[in-house]
């Protein structure tokens, strides 16, 4: 899932500049799962926000409202005919939902609530931990099934550098060397000959290369009539 | 062939190849270049090495931090006599500007080249910086011999006007983890075309000993010329700070005793002598680990590391009875 974390109320509040009525408006899906942006977590920000600006002496009006998924235009659409009346909408989606709602509603302003972290997995409680740089050109099926792109410190594709020590990085002890990790689950699966392989240089075409990346299904594209 | 009238039958031609070809034991050293502009810096250094060593590897931004280039030092090495072995990262170049730079080097008289995956840039003095890692340091080998070997660019295109053949190296740590994957790592190295390897510093020769023995068993040391990787310890606490605090070295406590044991008898307050007699100390243990790393089967040669204290290389390379150097012709 997409991982993000709240950015300080400091930086949300600058962000809102002189708005005097603001629509805080949270993500049904990845930051939701995170406790990032969340229906409970506008609540908690919208109570924040109240308070700050009241300390601050002026009182900012603060509506809360959580929609499905803030990248799909059928779940944001419903929000068109309320936006009129916020000077800023403070989005806690991830980046993608941040620039649906502005891409959706011209007249409208929203600002990012939360910095967009990675793409990962919750370790455990409380802990999450990036798995996918989304570089576009899987390796998982070359690497005993660990991702050498997120999780090297130097994306290696033939094997660790130097630095691999007691299991960990050399940048710091807290990063599992992810070659220590792919050597490992390659040997307990008898899979020692996939790293032996030569990986030749990596195609980053697919990767950041040339303005967004995109797909197209021909098989699911709609006849025009119908995409009316 | 063009290439082979000029390289005389060999990769490169360059005194490295043809000491180790020829089958004695080569001797390469290292210089660091200065963090600016003042050529004298690289001279003055240069003037330490000359007639001592084989080849001088020049350092590329070593430890990620920012200094004069590793090929235009070399062009300042090379006037003084010394032949340059050029390292070359995959941190700070994506494919393009590596081949760029090498094709420079080679016009201007390099000839050999270090391949080097290159320290993460959080260590050094611009960590906010991004590093590339458009290659690794297998798929450089690979790129630059296919450069010399068959004359073609990494996408596939073929090189216009003169080939660069260089003669290819590579580092191998035996100290790294998982051990384990260390001698195939060395052989995806030599698969993808490298011709010799210059090791980590080794603090640990029984540790050395036994990957020797797996490289040997695997017939690797026949297919590269593996050169043993040292450096004259300065002081108690540099060796204990290698010991303990870089990443992927291993070193034995009967360094850190030897080292501090060295200024025992002297004054505490006569904080000269207890300096130089470590140093000497120092020098002392390089010169035995290149004796006993010289016996070791598949150990074609030494390559010394001595940042910034060029001056111990000759007394280490002489009192190794490693002078004077061999004429190749």
């Amino acid at each position: 899932m997409i991982v993000g974390e709240q950015k300080p109320l400091a930086e949300i509040m600058d962000l809102l500049g002189q708005a005097q009525k603001v629509l805080v408006a949270g993500c049904g899906t990845c930051v939701t799962v995170c406790f990032a942006g969340g229906e409970k977590e506008v609540g908690i920000l919208a109570s924040a926000m109240r308070m700050k600006s009241k300390l601050d002496g002026h009182s900012l009006e603060v509506d809360e409202i959580t929609v499905q998924r803030q990248c799909e235009w059928e779940y944001i659409d419903p929000l068109k005919e309320r936006l009129g009346e916020y000077d800023v909408v403070l989005s806690l989606a991830c980046g993608i939902g941040v620039q649906a709602m502005n891409e959706r509603f011209p007249e409208t302003i929203a600002v990012p609530g939360l910095n967009t972290t990675f793409l990962g997995l919750p370790e455990e409680q409380g802990i999450w931990e990036e798995r996918c740089q989304a570089c576009g050109d899987c390796v998982l099926g070359l690497t005993a099934g660990i991702c050498p792109i997120a999780r090297c410190s130097k994306q290696l594709l033939n094997g660790p550098c130097g630095g691999s020590q007691d299991n960990v990085c050399e940048v710091d002890p807290d990063i599992p060397c992810a070659w220590q990790l792919i050597w490992d689950r390659a040997m307990a699966l008898g899979r020692l000959d996939e790293l032996l392989e030569i990986q030749p240089p990596k195609n980053w075409e697919r990767s950041r290369d040339g303005g967004p990346r995109k797909i197209v299904r021909e098989d699911l594209l709609l006849a025009e009539e119908e995409a009316e | 062939m063009m290439t082979e009238e000029r390289t005389n039958g060999y990769k490169s031609g360059s005194t490295l190849e043809k000491v180790l070809a020829t089958g004695h034991f080569a001797v390469t050293g290292e210089l660091g270049p200065p963090q600016g502009a003042d050529p004298e810096e690289v001279i003055h250094k240069a003037k330490l090495l000359t007639g001592i060593v084989d080849g001088v590897n020049i350092t590329d931004n070593q430890t990620a931090v920012a200094r004069m280039s590793s090929i235009a030092s070399g062009v300042l090495a090379m006037r003084e006599g010394l032949e340059p072995v050029v390292q070359m990262t995959c941190r700070d170049r994506n494919r393009i500007a590596i081949q760029a730079d090498l094709l420079g080097a080679y016009a201007l008289g390099m000839r050999n080249l270090l391949c080097l995956t290159g320290d993460h840039q959080s260590f050094g003095n611009h960590p906010t910086s991004k590093n590339v890692h458009d290659l690794d340091s297998v798929q450089l080998i690979r790129m630059v011999k296919d450069m010399r070997d068959d004359g073609v660019f990494q996408c596939g295109d073929a090189i216009k006007a003169g080939k660069p053949c260089f003669f290819i190296g590579a580092a191998a740590n035996p100290f790294g983890d998982p051990f384990d994957f260390r001698p195939y790592r060395l052989a995806k190295k030599i698969a993808a075309g490298v011709d010799f390897i210059q090791t980590q510093l080794i603090y640990d020769i029984p540790r050395f000993r036994e990957y020797m023995k797996r490289v040997v068993d695997m017939g690797l040391h026949e297919k590269v010329y593996i050169m043993a990787g040292v450096g004259p310890l300065k002081s108690v606490g540099m060796t204990r700070y290698m010991r303990d605090k870089v990443p992927g070295m291993i070193v034995r406590d009967e360094y850190v005793d030897r080292m501090s044991a060295a200024a025992d008898g002297i004054p505490e307050d006569d904080k000269k002598a207890r300096r130089d007699a470590r140093r000497q100390e120092g020098i002392k243990i390089c010169i035995e680990q290149i004796q006993e790393l010289r016996e070791i089967e598949g150990v074609a040669g030494v390559h010394i590391m001595a940042v910034e204290w060029e001056a111990a290389v000759k007394p280490i390379v002489e009192g190794a009875g490693l002078l004077p150097r061999p004429e190749v012709e």
